[in-house]
């Protein structure tokens, strides 16, 4: 990882306000994110994984200045997205793109396949008008749909066709970053596959930098570079996948992946699964967030909220256990 | 490899040339026969209504204004009396609908009556559609925007909408007319303002919802300036009830003006319209009982007509309802 990072965030945090009483008033702050630092290398896949709740999407979000962020910097090619006006915003957003969860919700009904696709193109100028015809049916064929379907709408493709749809939508500007908000957890595991399979293709062919949000590791496993591991809207293990999966050092991680089934009938499952729920992101548990669900918690754990320690060069964890 | 490639159904559907939208709306509109219905009834209308302003104001064959007094109260089919002078005489010699207790033709009264009536309904709702769209707008998109650190935009536009709800609209209307001088323009632009309130409340709603949805998301990541997310992603999805709700706001603004115009604060005499030539009928139910049975039925039909095109627009405009065919 020696070239320079293409995003690199920094102590983000979200806190949302819980309103009530007279003239909602602000009672209570939910964190949903809070503290959450990694980078992102141009051409690599880093996945965010973790529990339903966790915070991954609203971090995402934040990322992309979808949700203003209440602290903490995101630095896209050493430009802090925190401090563009409106204008620098919009040129920027044209490098980084999202692909949804639910291809249902995330293509608008009333617009046509290609309008959809072309509309960045049409807003940011790009291309004049006979230019534009060409590179939408150009988009719809790289993601493997035929350009004739450029006048249908939405409601007339399935799940995996809306989902390319997305895809060609979210490539219509070139992005160098695109965060796939939990990408293929909405389709069938057969047309999982052939979308995996299309976000690699178009990853070495373009370049392309994901942020992958997902809570299936099996997919985390096949897609990612890197992975970074969150939980209650702090980050607690990053590391490489192959590393993450053959040597987990967070006990948080190492549950998460023990939990992971295993296709295969002979293996027994080891460890034990993991006892409770996640607690309220309103009342984190004191010091480390995890330590009531923590089989090898410490009496410090209660105390204290761990630094990041350094495992290697590329491995980092946020645990007592290691911290020396 | 894309040769070998099996196509299954959806795929063989999809390769057939599209049909549009508006073509798609109609298939399914076609299919429900009282709205076809109240839409012949609307097309004959709107004929009638421009033919009246057509025949009764710029040439004028059908004449609403010429008093006969040796005509009084004929019943509808009746001929002319002989007594009258040629140029008083009505097209044909005959009343098709009769005649008031002045003598004029009740016919060529409810031509000029239905194109106020339309007029009114259509303008009175568009205004009342561009206050709802606005303010519906406002309050769902910038909703959680604070203002005075003491309320959200949310609260300041849907408590006022709350406080206009309140109002007994026929009263404040009627105060309204009362004290300004009556035209049909002021009535209007009152009815208009004071009916906007359902309008806004599904606006914000259908806002609140598709603020939401990935694709208003997806085009706030595009870098899209909000005018054009707001009007060109968020409108056409929230503007189906809308709609809706505006064919049938014409029917209520219709029935008010016929009962101001009931009550006397309409459109003043001589100029006709459904409801005043009803209100002069009432004197009369018995011994002419067409005089408000006409401009009653009328009412009736059009603004059942206006309901039944209403529902069998929601219906057509359901999405999920479309065939792929």
């Amino acid at each position: 990882m020696s070239s320079p990072a293409l995003l690199e965030v920094r102590g983000l945090k979200k806190h949302f306000p819980v309103r009530g009483g007279f003239f909602a008033r602000v009672q209570d702050w939910v964190k949903a994110v809070d503290g959450v630092s990694f980078d992102v290398y141009p051409g690599e896949t880093l996945a965010l994984v973790g529990e339903s709740g966790c915070g991954k999407t609203t971090a995402a979000r934040c990322v992309l200045r979808l949700i203003e962020p209440s602290a903490g910097e995101v630095l896209f090619e050493g430009r802090n997205l925190a401090q563009l006006d409106s204008a620098g915003m919009r040129e920027l957003r044209r490098d980084m793109q999202i692909i949804f969860q639910d291809p249902y919700s995330s293509l608008n009904p009333r617009m046509s396949i290609g309008n959809m696709i072309g509309e960045p193109l049409r807003v940011h100028g790009v291309t004049g008008n006979g230019e534009l015809e060409r590179r939408v049916s150009e988009l719809l064929e790289i993601v493997g749909l035929s350009a004739a379907y450029q006048r249908r709408y939405p409601h007339e493709f399935s799940g995996g066709q809306r989902q390319r749809i997305g895809i060609a939508r979210a490539l219509a500007m070139n992005p160098k970053f695109v965060v796939c908000d939990e990408a293929v957890s909405a389709l069938d595991v057969s047309i999982q596959a052939q979308i995996i399979n299309l976000l690699n293709d178009l990853q070495a062919q373009f370049n392309l930098a994901y942020l992958f949000i997902a809570h299936d590791l099996n997919v985390v496993r096949h897609i990612a570079d890197r992975v970074a591991v969150m939980y209650l809207g702090r980050i607690v293990e990053v590391a490489p996948v192959e590393e993450l999966f053959n040597a987990p050092r967070h006990p948080y991680t190492q549950a998460l992946i023990a939990a992971n089934p295993v296709p295969d009938p002979d293996v027994a499952q080891e460890g034990q699964p993991l006892q409770g729920d996640v607690p309220s992101p309103l009342r984190p548990p004191s010091g480390c967030h995890f330590h009531p669900r923590c089989p090898q918690a410490m009496d410090k754990c209660k105390e204290k909220y761990p630094d990041t320690t350094a495992m290697s060069e590329t491995h980092s964890v946020s645990c007592l256990l290691y911290e020396s | 490899m894309a040769e070998t490639q099996i196509l299954d159904e959806d795929e063989l559907a999809l390769r057939q040339p599209p049909e549009s939208p508006l073509r798609e709306f109609w298939h399914i509109f076609r299919r429900d026969r009282l709205a076809m219905a109240g839409l012949i009834v609307l097309v004959l209308l709107l004929f009638a209504a421009f033919a009246a302003k057509a025949l009764t104001e710029w040439t004028v064959v059908f004449d609403p204004a010429t008093v006969r007094l040796v005509d009084k109260f004929k019943p509808p089919m009746s001929a002319a009396s002989t007594l009258l002078p040629a140029e008083d005489l009505p097209r044909g010699g005959i009343y098709l609908l009769g005649t008031d207790e002045l003598g004029r033709d009740v016919f060529a009264r409810m031509l000029q009556g239905s194109f106020v009536s339309l007029s009114i309904g259509f303008v009175a709702v568009g205004i009342s559609i561009f206050i709802g769209i606005l303010l519906g707008g406002l309050a769902g998109y910038y909703g959680n925007l604070r203002i005075f650190r003491l309320m959200t935009v949310d609260t300041l536009i849907m408590r006022f909408t709350d406080v206009m709800l309140c109002f007994p609209t026929f009263f404040l209307i009627l105060t309204v007319v009362a004290l300004l001088p009556p035209s049909i323009y002021n009535i209007m632009i009152v009815i208009g303002l004071t009916s906007w309130m359902g309008t806004a409340r599904f606006v914000r709603a259908e806002f609140l919802a598709l603020r939401e949805q990935d694709f208003v998301v997806a085009a706030q990541a595009m870098g899209l300036p909000e005018r054009r997310i707001i009007f060109v992603h968020m409108v056409p999805n929230a503007i189906a009830p809308v709609l809706v709700s505006a064919t049938i706001g014409v029917a209520t603004a219709i029935l008010t003006e016929s009962a101001l115009s009931f009550l006397g604060f309409g459109v003043q005499p001589p100029f006709a319209t459904w409801g005043n030539i009803l209100s002069d009928g009432k004197g009369y139910i018995f011994d002419a009982p067409w005089l408000f049975f006409i401009p009653g039925m009328a009412i009736l039909v059009v603004v059942l007509a206006f309901n039944l095109v209403g529902e069998g627009m929601r219906e057509a405009l359901n999405p999920k309802l479309r065939r792929r065919t």
